[in-house]
């Protein structure tokens, strides 16, 4: 067996929302093919975290590295830290491709031009080539027949399906979810989870922010638990499902289980 | 009836100048719409405040006496400059004072149009965009540009019409558009009525033919939108 291959380090992440603290020193580590599972209450901070990692926001303080690679940040004279480098993060962010709660889909694009947009205009890849990639992962996660559709015309589940392909579009070194089937209505969720766990399959990196503890516990390779910005737990499914060290996971899983 | 058949060589070469100003004016206002809608809108209180500064006070003034204001100070200062620079005089036309008065005029409330419009596309698209590593110039063209024009485009085409009617005032100070030479005709064949009315049906043919063209413009923008 191969030693396992950094993907992502943090540390000591802080993230403040004016007098509020929402991030209070979080630091872990993911290997490739690691497939976390982030777990807390609303307002935990999970949301936050993942939107640290491809610097939608900018953390307060801390240092995050995306294969070893640090990603600059400075002071500003307002106290305000930002990203030193645009170009860096922009190059960061194609390699951590992003699927939202809310899909976030291109409205006046069709499924189609949603696939093929990043990879066209961020990673220059030729027209042909892209819509080649587009149509095999449209495919694959079953929107094919309707890659001429407009967002507006799917459902929820479709919406996701497709922001997943164009997510996969980009052959992202890792994949970050946030809460991707928290807006679905309940039947809609397993045809989404089931194209997540393929993906888990296949040995993908993947951070997923979700509620869903069927996941959490069956498909992720480590579960992070956070409560109020800190790291309460974090290991393999079974050792938190089953020993979780802290009161707070033991009350957090009586309250969603249903 | 005669009268009319006769002068309307003249009424439509207006006709065409009035067109000419309006695209003209049109082109200049979107520019600094855009312009101006963005400074608005971004981070700096430089650029922020210096829209800020040009919406109140050109919305603030009639365009009547701005387009006066201009044209006549224009000149003034057109020529002070030609002076110490050496020019030779540099006549200041009825055309190109009333083409950068409406466009300049325009430009505000095209600002504030294309603000709005900006303001109503889906603040997740755009950090889409900015999360597969799109820079802000991509962004702005690929995603918040073309989410925005549906929104912008009703205020968009009522501007275009106000605009199309101003350019009446040009006449004012002097250019010669069908206005003018419908006034020239109506006092010379003491039949005013006559040929303000000619004027009249002829800006509702300009504004019908907008009206169509906004449509088309509109259908082709809002694929993708669900009909309620």
């Amino acid at each position: 067996m191969t030693a396992p291959v950094e993907a992502l380090k943090v540390e000591s992440l802080y993230k403040n929302f004016g007098p509020i603290a929402v991030l209070k020193g979080i630091s872990f580590e993911a290997n490739e093919q690691d497939v976390i599972s982030i777990l807390g209450s609303s307002g935990s901070g999970k949301s936050t975290l993942l939107r640290c990692i491809n610097l939608l926001e900018t953390p307060t303080s801390g240092k995050v590295y995306v294969h070893g690679e640090l990603i600059n940040m400075r002071e500003m004279a307002s106290g305000e830290r930002r990203p030193v480098d645009r170009k860096q993060v922009e190059r960061i962010r194609s390699k951590l491709a992003m699927v939202f709660q809310q899909f976030n889909l291109w409205a006046h694009m069709t499924v189609m031009q949603n696939v093929i947009e990043a990879p066209t205009h961020v990673l220059k890849l030729p027209r042909q080539e892209a819509k080649e990639r587009a149509e095999r992962l449209l495919n694959r996660v079953g929107m094919y027949e309707h890659r001429n559709y407009y967002p507006a015309h799917l459902s929820g589940g479709q919406m996701q399906r497709t922001a997943i392909a164009r997510a996969l579009a980009m052959e992202p070194e890792m994949l970050l979810f946030d809460e991707p089937t928290s807006a679905l209505d309940p039947e809609l969720v397993g045809e989404v989870l089931k194209v997540m766990r393929s993906l888990a399959e296949e040995g993908r990196t993947m951070l997923v922010v979700t509620h869903e503890m069927g996941f959490a516990r069956d498909v992720s390779s480590r579960v992070i638990f956070l409560d109020e910005g800190l790291v309460v737990e974090d290991g393999s499914p079974d050792s938190v499902f089953d020993n979780p060290r802290s009161d707070r996971f033991r009350q957090f899983l009586t309250g969603t289980i249903k | 009836m005669p009268e009319v058949i006769a002068y309307l060589p003249l009424i439509l070469k207006g006709m065409l100048l009035t067109v000419e100003v309006a695209l003209l004016s049109l082109i200049i206002s979107v520019f600094l719409g855009m312009l101006g809608a963005v400074a608005k809108l971004s981070n700096s209180r430089i650029a922020g405040g210096l829209a800020g500064l040009y919406t109140t006070i050109i919305r603030g003034i009639p365009d009547l006496v701005l387009m006066t204001i201009l044209f006549f100070g224009g000149q003034i200062l057109v020529n002070n400059i030609g002076e110490k620079m050496g020019w030779e005089y540099i006549d200041v036309s009825p055309f190109m004072a009333g083409v950068l008065t409406i466009g300049f005029i325009f430009g505000a409330y095209m600002t504030e149009s294309f603000r709005g419009g900006i303001l109503a596309v889906s603040h997740g698209e755009i950090e889409a965009g900015y999360a597969f590593g799109m820079n802000p110039v991509q962004v702005f063209v690929r995603i918040t540009l073309p989410a925005m024009v549906r929104h912008a485009l009703p205020s968009f085409g009522n501007n275009w019409l106000v605009l199309t009617k101003t350019t009446a005032l040009i006449s004012v100070i002097g250019l010669q558009d069908m206005v003018y030479n419908a006034g020239l005709a109506g006092g010379s064949t003491r039949k005013p009525f006559t040929f303000f009315c000619v004027v009249a049906f002829l800006f509702l043919i300009i504004t019908g033919v907008s009206d169509f063209g906004l449509r088309r413009i509109n259908k082709r923008y809002s694929v993708g939108v669900r009909k309620a």
